[in-house]
């Protein structure tokens, strides 16, 4: 009896485990390989509408307005992430030499150079080809964004619309909604959404239909209350996804499908993913020996080396401010109240955005916010040559952080898309030499 | 007795020191690194080991340090010059809490608890402003050798400003004031005061705190260490061996994995 018990115990383990190492086979690292499918799938699609002419609206990440402009069919374009596009496929330094020779200074925006000389080459980009825009929609939230349409303007004599979002009034005081001041600022920010639909239906010639945005704003919800979670997930020891390389392809994903059933799908899915590997303690690397939050835009033109030099001693990021300000505020998982769209999506954005706005400006924040819940062991901070908008207040705020905890710190300035100003080696050295602080700190809190 | 090495590889100089249990240094070498690097740090290290009588076999444990550390191909390991220079300083200064190491091609400045752990540090950055390449291109541009330097410096009477903070630009703006008539040692004194300042603001981003101790081979310059101490305003450690105190952290890092071997030998090779 005890035989055949242990047999049919020894078959059922088995067909547990058979599940497992399938479910295992489906899950872990799905949200890279469909990340990157829909990547493609995205370009393709962009690529076509280039090819026969149709109309596309260029967008930033930090407030697209892709609720409104795909209930118009709109596809949308981010020059931001095609300029990255360009330094993580080492070609950057073309884009910037050819738009440096046509006269933009070798310091403003590289993001902006890009794009300029994708422009001057008629869209032609390493993933297809980009559709000229028929209209740019954009918000405050950088200051160069306003500088960069009337470039578009300028070239294609296109409308460019600037949604005014209102920021923090005060660091420590947020208004909230239902508040006095907030909701001042909701209807500022609804009245400008109602005069985005009309100039939409001027470019388009497409009347709009207010059934067919809530859908797009159900799907939008899906993406951003997943988001959320799997931000939250990363607690997890070991930390379930790298926040600066998974992570930068699952923001690429929250933009660019941001109101798609797609979209709001894969983020299920990762929720699924994330939640999975969480029980079976797969980590985002075999031995995580150090945690570590990093701030600022990425290292482009040596992204995977950029992480190599970090993962070589054991240590992963488990989070970043980029993830927070670059999905336009969708950390805050905000959801969107479908019986009152506009007056919802005037004040998801206020929220999201003013959040995405204070992750940059006030990093600090942020990551003391990152420390409480994290187990963070070092904060690493990338100041950028070409984006003084993010950079600005990066050595204050370490300052801050290391004043008032105990925690390691990493200042390293390079760029995010300009190589001529990374220089691996002395990155390395920094990087060695400060991962060598951290064994000798953990040794000597050991030890006492 | 148990000896241990630190070969310090820089961008200019490599230097060699070999230590005794105690901590003492036996010996020490300093060679230029020329463009072979590997041989450069295999001649300090045998030139340092020759000049101590001391056999290969002797030296049980080598570290390599500096830009070259992974092409000390003998060594057993590396660590940075950063975590080096802020072990040496407190070994060799043991109230040190604030290191400045200017080297050939950087600047640094350290923060060290009281047992040299790095609690924070800053370089230059993509520039070799404020570092011993500064220096060298004025010598160069004023045809003074190296070693005089500082001497030549303090004897200035009007210190020139120099403007620039770039290191080639430097070169012709030495060369203008001597076009305009001005005395070699005014306008090199104006050189170290640009140099101090770049260090002092590299010094203020990790926080001053007493004593500060001056490493690295521009410590060879008497002109620097005093346009140093007046623009801290404090008295800086100098020795001898200041130009050896990255190869000196190594060789004590050396010789801790030694003593912890002995402690716990599998532990010890697992590390």
């Amino acid at each position: 009896m005890a035989e055949k018990n242990q047999s049919n115990g020894s078959a059922e383990n088995n067909r547990v485990k058979a599940q497992t190492d399938d479910l295992h086979d489906t899950l872990v690292g799905r949200g890279n390989r469909d990340g990157a499918q829909l990547f493609r799938d995205w370009f393709e699609e962009l690529n076509h509408t280039a090819e026969t002419g149709g109309q596309s609206a260029y967008v930033f990440v930090m407030g697209s307005f892709n609720e409104i402009l795909k209930t118009f069919d709109l596809p949308v374009v981010f020059p931001e992430i095609n300029s990255l596009q360009t330094a993580v496929r080492r070609v950057s330094h073309e884009f910037l030499s050819e738009a440096e020779d046509y006269g933009y200074s070798p310091d403003i925006c590289g993001y902006v150079k890009a794009d300029v000389a994708v422009q001057l080459r008629g869209g032609d980009h390493p993933m297809g080809k980009i559709p000229k825009p028929s209209l740019a929609v954009y918000t405050n939230a950088c200051n160069t964004y306003i500088k960069w349409a009337e470039i578009w303007e300028r070239m294609y004599k296109i409308p460019v619309f600037t949604i005014d979002v209102p920021g923090s009034r005060d660091v420590h005081d947020n208004s909230a909604p239902g508040e006095r001041h907030f909701e001042n600022d909701r209807r500022y920010v609804e009245a400008q959404i109602h005069e985005l639909i009309k100039l939409c239906e001027k470019v388009t010639g497409k009347k709009f239909d207010i059934d067919k945005l809530r859908e797009i704003m159900g799907h939008a919800n899906d993406i951003s209350v997943s988001w959320k979670r799997i931000l939250e997930l990363n607690q997890n020891r070991p930390s379930l996804f790298n926040a600066l390389t998974d992570g930068t392809i699952y923001l690429g994903v929250a933009n660019g499908f941001r109101g798609e059933e797609a979209g709001g799908r894969y983020f299920k899915e990762l929720v699924e993913e994330m939640e999975y590997k969480a029980k079976h303690g797969i980590g985002a690397i075999t031995e995580e020996k150090y945690r570590l939050v990093f701030v600022g835009v990425p290292c482009y033109p040596i992204f995977r080396r950029f992480n190599e030099m970090f993962s070589e001693w054991g240590g992963t990021f488990i989070h970043s401010t980029y993830l927070w300000f670059a999905s336009g505020g969708a950390n805050c998982g905000f959801e969107y109240d479908l019986k009152n769209p506009i007056a919802s999506l005037a004040e998801g954005t206020l929220l999201s955005v003013r959040d995405a706005m204070d992750s940059m400006f006030h990093q600090e924040r942020a990551v003391e916010n990152m420390m409480k819940d994290f187990s963070v062991d070092g904060v690493i901070y990338h100041p950028i040559k070409s984006c003084r908008t993010v950079s600005t207040g990066l050595a204050d705020g370490r300052r801050y952080l290391t004043d008032k905890h105990d925690i390691a710190t990493l200042f390293l300035e390079s760029d995010m898309m300009d190589r001529r100003v990374v220089s691996e080696a002395q990155m390395k050295n920094r990087i060695d030499a400060f991962f060598e602080g951290l064994a000798s700190r953990r040794r000597h809190k050991e030890t006492v | 007795m148990a000896y241990s090495a630190g070969v310090d590889v820089g961008s200019t100089q490599t230097k060699a020191v070999i230590i005794d249990e105690d901590g003492a240094i036996v010996s020490r070498a300093l060679i230029d690194t020329g463009a072979n690097v590997v041989m450069a740090a295999q001649n300090s290290f045998n030139m340092a080991r020759e000049d101590a009588g001391i056999g290969e076999q002797e030296i049980e444990y080598v570290i390599g340090t500096g830009y070259g550390r992974y092409r000390v191909t003998f060594g057993n390991a590396q660590v940075t010059e950063i975590s080096c220079h802020g072990r040496g300083a407190v070994k060799m200064f043991p109230k040190t809490r604030t290191v400045v190491d200017m080297g050939g091609q950087d600047t640094k400045a350290i923060r060290v608890s009281p047992t040299g752990e790095i609690l924070d540090f800053c370089m230059n950055d993509k520039c070799a402003a404020g570092t011993g390449r500064f220096l060298g291109a004025a010598a160069a541009a004023l045809d003074i050798p190296l070693e005089e330097l500082g001497p030549t410096a303090l004897k200035h009477q009007h210190a020139i400003r120099i403007s620039t903070t770039c290191t080639v630009f430097a070169e012709s703006e030495v060369l203008s004031w001597l076009g305009k008539g001005k005395k070699i040692e005014d306008i090199l004194w104006g050189v170290h005061q640009s140099m101090a300042t770049r260090s002092a603001a590299l010094l203020r981003r990790v926080g001053i705190e007493e004593e500060v101790t001056f490493t690295g081979g521009v410590t060879k310059n008497i002109g620097m260490v005093q346009a140093l101490e007046d623009r801290l305003e404090l008295k800086v450690n100098v020795s001898n061996d200041s130009h050896y105190m990255g190869a000196l952290g190594a060789a004590l890092f050396a010789m801790d994995h030694i003593f912890e071997s002995r402690r716990s030998p599998q532990e010890s090779v697992e590390k």
